[in-house]
């Protein structure tokens, strides 16, 4: 039988990669610390959280490392985690190895709504970024609605171009009323490079524990629609032949990425590419099966953006480049890659 | 089987289907023939309900628009005319798509709607993605890749195969669907006629169980003359005539149809071919 899932060996060998990065990360720094200080730190931290009589650790590089490296990293894995499966699940379900939130706009859309909530104080009372979360899922959803709709009513078969085009205007639209609203409230709102770029300097363990329930909700969700998702891989019609209904999947599949993205954004901003390139450097490594390539990305994703994070504030220390930057540059290269290739093929 | 009862299709004004009403039987293979534009695979399509009709499609008695998907997907197959693959999916894993309408727990859920399937063993109710393929699933994956003759071929991608080997797999996926009625949009319209051949006559070979009806849209009238049992002309959405392709295919019917001398012009072909 063919490797029709992610086996226990992989799973292993991806989740040590991805453990192994975590560790570089929160030891490399503009202060290097050496890893096993690191280890003990995080071991002794964590026992003070599960023990208050254990001793709490102190020192400048234990609040350097849990009070800021720490959350940062974790929010870094888990956003590029997100992001990775929201893209994987978008060029499934789109047949398109080019779609992903940077490409069709919903980045941008999701940034839009998060700025509409902040600039108009919209917030749910008791909930601090419910409003400003709830507003850029919200954005999310509609945009991609907005941009398939579009691109249907031009061309039924989704081609490559067609919503590309249409994801990069709508994309130029969005960011410049966003830029309007931002120019408006700049005494609210964060720098505008923070929505066009994103950042994840100064992210909480708050941040990190809504990333992990949007993660195992919306994630768990896409992860059970895999073998949908091979299906519409594969072509809409043909997945309604073999009794797939199209639409209630594709409803699921959007809802579950706009949450994804949504609450990506309204902690990070919008990070481009992740989900691009992530899932097409996996799909060479373990094929275009969905039931291995969405755990694969996964994994892949947190790898990529904590890189990312990494070389963002170490290549020019002590500046450090917003991380879109570097996501950007290597996104870039592989979205030219991908597009010669597939106009090559057709 | 099917029982198609004042079908219209409308796309704004115009009108594709134009209250069409046909029968397929058991054992039969119905040819749809006629112009292009005469509604032909829109009339395919409205079976599958993939576009929105006015009108019945009943399948064994049942309204096909209140059977759910994957219901649907065990009592009618489609193989469509051509496939533009993107991701290097392997031969296996697009026949082994096939079985999707027996996975999991729907295979559970629909228990009481597919009584033919009652006498297999019982499944443990799984959730569609822990679900693997049962055994009955292999085998009617194996079955189907034998016959078309992909075995050797299971592990290759699709965007590596010829134009007739990637219509070979998709009809192992359409096997392995095993549907007792079998749709087919002019399934050999880009293949040269060597896969011309196998293709028609592995799908009159699926035809002789028990059971099974096949009903195909073709351009080409002497492949519906060669292998339809009847044949269904179209034109401007209507029916012009149904019945046995003798009484159907003849220059009464075709002429005007076509606008031409249909007849003349199939033996004119013919004879340039014997000369």
């Amino acid at each position: 039988m063919e490797k029709n899932r992610f086996s226990i060996i992989e799973f292993v060998i991806f989740a040590a990669v991805t453990f192994a990065v975590l560790c570089l990360c929160i030891c490399i720094g503009s202060v290097r610390i050496p890893p096993t200080d690191t280890m003990s730190v995080i071991w002794d931290g964590m026992r003070y959280q599960v023990d208050l009589s254990a001793a709490k650790p102190e020192g400048l590089q234990a609040s350097i490392i849990l009070s800021v490296r720490l959350p940062r990293v974790l929010c870094v894995a888990m956003t590029g985690a997100a992001l990775a499966l929201a893209g994987g699940a978008m060029q499934g379900l789109l047949k398109n190895p080019l779609a992903d939130g940077s490409t069709l706009g919903v980045s941008s859309g999701a940034a839009l709504g998060a700025v509409i909530a902040i600039a108009f104080g919209i917030r749910f009372p008791g909930l601090p970024f419910a409003g400003t979360m709830v507003m850029a899922i919200l954005f999310a959803f509609l945009s991609l609605v907005l941009i398939l709709t579009l691109a249907y009513r031009l061309d039924y078969s989704l081609a490559t171009n067609t919503i590309i085009l249409i994801g990069v205007i709508f994309s130029m639209f969005v960011s410049s009323l966003m830029n309007i609203i931002v120019t408006f409230a700049a005494d609210r709102i964060q720098h505008i490079t923070f929505w066009t770029m994103g950042s994840l300097q100064g992210a909480s363990y708050q941040n990190a524990l809504v990333l992990l329930g949007a993660l195992v909700i919306c994630g768990g969700v896409i992860l059970r629609h895999a073998q949908e998702l091979n299906a519409f891989a594969i072509g809409e019609d043909n997945a309604r032949h073999i009794g797939v209904d199209v639409r209630r999947v594709k409803l699921v599949i959007l809802i579950t990425v706009s949450g994804l993205i949504g609450v990506c954004v309204s902690i990070g901003g919008s990070i481009g590419f992740v989900g691009l390139v992530t899932p097409h450097i996996v799909r060479m490594l373990v094929g275009p099966n969905h039931r291995r390539l969405l755990p694969a990305s996964l994994f892949g994703g947190a790898v990529f953006l904590m890189l990312a994070d990494l070389a963002a504030r170490t290549l020019l220390n002590p500046i450090e480049l917003p991380i879109g930057v570097v996501t950007s540059l290597v996104g870039a290269v592989v979205f030219v890659v991908i597009f010669y290739r597939s106009r090559r093929h057709s | 089987m099917l029982q198609v009862n004042n079908l219209t299709v409308q796309y704004g004004d115009l009108t594709i289907v134009d209250h069409l009403s046909f029968t397929a039987e058991e054992g039969q293979w119905l040819m749809i023939v006629g112009p292009n534009g005469a509604g032909k695979s829109t009339t395919l399509n409205a079976i599958t309900q993939g576009t929105a009709y006015t009108g019945q499609v009943l399948f064994e008695g049942e309204d096909m628009k209140k059977k759910k998907a994957a219901e649907r997907a065990r009592c009618v197959g489609v193989l469509m005319q051509n496939h533009f693959a993107e991701y290097a999916f392997s031969v296996e894993e697009v026949a082994a798509l096939g079985r999707y309408a027996y996975s999991g727990s729907r295979r559970i859920a629909d228990r009481d709607t597919a009584p033919e399937r009652k006498t297999t063993a019982v499944h443990l109710p799984r959730p569609a993605f822990l679900a693997g393929r049962s055994d009955e699933d292999e085998r009617a994956v194996e079955n189907a890749l034998a016959l078309t003759g992909m075995t050797s071929q299971r592990k290759q991608s699709i965007l590596t195969l010829s134009g007739g080997e990637l219509q070979r797999t998709f009809l192992a996926q359409v096997f392995a669907q095993d549907p007792k009625l079998l749709l087919l949009d002019e399934p050999t319209n880009h293949l040269d006629l060597v896969y011309q051949k196998q293709v028609f006559e592995l799908i009159e070979k699926w035809l002789q169980t028990p059971g099974r009806a096949v009903i195909s849209v073709v351009h080409d009238l002497s492949l519906a003359k060669a292998y339809g049992t009847k044949v269904l002309l179209m034109n401007h959405g209507r029916k012009v005539a149904c019945g046995p392709a003798a009484e159907v295919l003849v220059p009464k019917h075709l002429d005007p149809v076509y606008q031409m001398d249909v007849s003349g012009w199939m033996r004119q072909m013919l004879g340039q071919w014997d000369g």
